[in-house]
């Protein structure tokens, strides 16, 4: 009872709380300061959609449309036409990323890997007309990051 | 006659643009250090990001809040709203006006040492007591002006809060008064010297303890932060926007160095060293050293600390707090009064 007594009117549980943020204070911070700091992204993370060509640079694209079907969000929208060499090919291919809920479904539906998500998520603009891109843009997209494209579905390809 | 009074009324006005600056510029960079000391606890870096290490954060804070658009609700009453805030700065920058700094003889200009307060009062801890009593009058204002619920209710806290923690605050400082023989905070702290033994930490531990947990009360902060809690959404200011929210907290946080400083002055030697060969260093570096400390305390407080409910606090102070600094009073005074103990605690009454 003296020792209870003792512990109470030392305040001995509030030193011991007080010890234990001391300690806290020096310790190694784990801050991420963004702009400067990344922390590592999944293979499979799901940012900015983008439109893949081959390596002849013909568009894989064949205008099947299941990419339109499937989107829950209802963001995609495909005009097609048949090309001089007889090909089906799409006229338009418009994603609206301010719909976009960013599931994956579009990239699952596609049977010619044409259309996948990237790692970009870095792409915020200041009016929702930013964020309404066009076959060219993603296209663009697609351009410019290929290489992390082919190494991500390369590093998930056992899983799928 | 005349040039000689603009010459005081001169000084004077120096002398208080000598404490009110820095005392406003501390609490500036108050409030950054307690960020970044909160980070650091929750294992987090804390504002680095404006200037370097984020050292000109309190200036972009400041410049954020005068920018700010100040709301007078429209039920509101107009004149009490806009008095409340500066009801509340104003003991918290008076009290200022008797805290001695330290002692010098100016460079040797002067042939005995003076005490570098702007008035050295005789009732200086009275004062002191009885200026820091008048800030809750700022906040029962602020909270009946603001003409709504919150507000109200966070200012009836406050002052429930404020006048009990008083009592226990005023009987722990009743136990210095004994032991120093004097009101005047110069005397107080002369009575200290000669090392740490003689500081009133040693007799007087408890009531150190009493008081500055007192002091947390008093200004409100964690673990006593009841009367600004989320639930009452920032309780007694949460009407106030802009530069009046400002002059709230710059209220509370020249309120917490003021508790800071008398805490050191009274129970932690002044500004005398721990131990007097370190005494080439000068006073006022050991006084704010000190309290730059507890106000550090204060910050480490609020990193701990989760807060109390509303009949703890109340049960903290009626029911511990005072029957312990009653009991210390008691003790001191059987002590000083009894033949063969009082050559124990003469030890730390050099005067008599």
């Amino acid at each position: 009872m003296i020792k209870k007594a003792l512990k109470t009117w030392l305040l001995w549980e509030l030193v011991l709380g007080l010890a234990l943020t001391g300690r806290y204070m020096f310790q190694k911070k784990i801050t991420v300061e963004y702009p400067e700091e990344k922390t590592p992204l999944s293979p499979r993370f799901r940012g900015l959609h983008a439109l893949r060509r081959y390596e002849s640079g013909e568009e894989r694209c064949i205008a099947c449309k299941l990419c339109e079907v499937i989107c829950p969000a209802a963001a995609i929208l495909i005009e097609s036409a048949e090309r001089d060499d007889g090909s089906r090919r799409t006229t338009r291919y418009d994603i609206d990323f301010s719909k976009c809920i960013y599931c994956g479904l579009c990239q699952e539906a596609c049977p010619v890997d044409a259309i996948v998500e990237t790692q970009e998520f870095e792409y915020a603009t200041e009016s929702r007309e930013g964020l309404y891109y066009t076959k060219d843009m993603l296209l663009a997209v697609g351009d410019r990051n290929e290489k992390h494209i082919a190494a991500n579905l390369a590093a998930d390809a056992r899983y799928s | 006659m005349n040039w000689d009074m603009a010459a005081q009324a001169g000084i004077w006005a120096l002398e208080i643009l000598a404490i009110a600056v820095p005392v406003a510029l501390s609490v500036a960079y108050i409030t950054y250090f307690e960020r970044r000391v909160i980070g650091w606890v929750q294992v987090r870096k804390g504002c680095n990001r404006v200037g370097w290490a984020g050292l000109l954060q309190p200036l972009a804070d400041g410049l954020k809040l005068v920018l700010k658009e100040t709301i007078i609700p429209t039920t509101s009453n107009k004149y009490l709203f806009i008095a409340a805030p500066i009801i509340s700065l104003m003991p918290a920058l008076v009290a200022f006006a008797v805290v001695p700094f330290g002692e010098t003889t100016l460079f040797g200009l002067w042939d005995v040492m003076h005490s570098m307060s702007m008035s050295n009062l005789n009732v200086g801890l009275l004062y002191i007591m009885a200026i820091s009593s008048l800030s809750i009058y700022g906040v029962l204002m602020a909270g009946w002006a603001s003409n709504s619920k919150y507000p109200f209710m966070g200012a009836m806290r406050a002052t429930c809060q404020m006048i009990s923690y008083e009592i226990s605050m005023g009987f722990g400082l009743v136990t210095v008064m004994m032991l120093a023989g004097s009101l005047n905070l110069t005397d107080i702290v002369q009575a200290q010297a000669g090392g740490l033994l003689h500081w009133y930490m040693i007799p007087l531990f408890p009531m150190l303890i009493v008081y500055f947990i007192s002091g947390c009360a008093e200004t409100a902060r964690t673990p006593f932060d009841l009367v600004e809690t989320e639930e009452l959404v920032s309780g007694y200011y949460t009407e106030y926007s802009g530069m009046w929210f400002a002059t709230f907290s710059l209220a509370e946080y020249a309120a917490m160095i003021l508790i800071s400083l008398m805490t050191s002055i009274l129970f932690l030697g002044g500004w005398y060293a721990p131990i007097p060969a370190l005494d080439f260093i000068p006073g006022t570096v050991w006084l704010l050293g000190k309290t730059a400390f507890l106000i550090f305390v204060f910050i480490w407080f609020r990193a701990t600390f989760p807060r109390y409910r509303y009949d703890q606090m109340m049960r903290l102070g009626w029911k511990v707090f005072l029957p312990w600094t009653l009991a210390w009073i008691a003790v001191v005074g059987i002590f000083i009064y009894t033949p063969g103990l009082d050559s124990i605690i003469n030890f730390w009454m050099p005067w008599r």
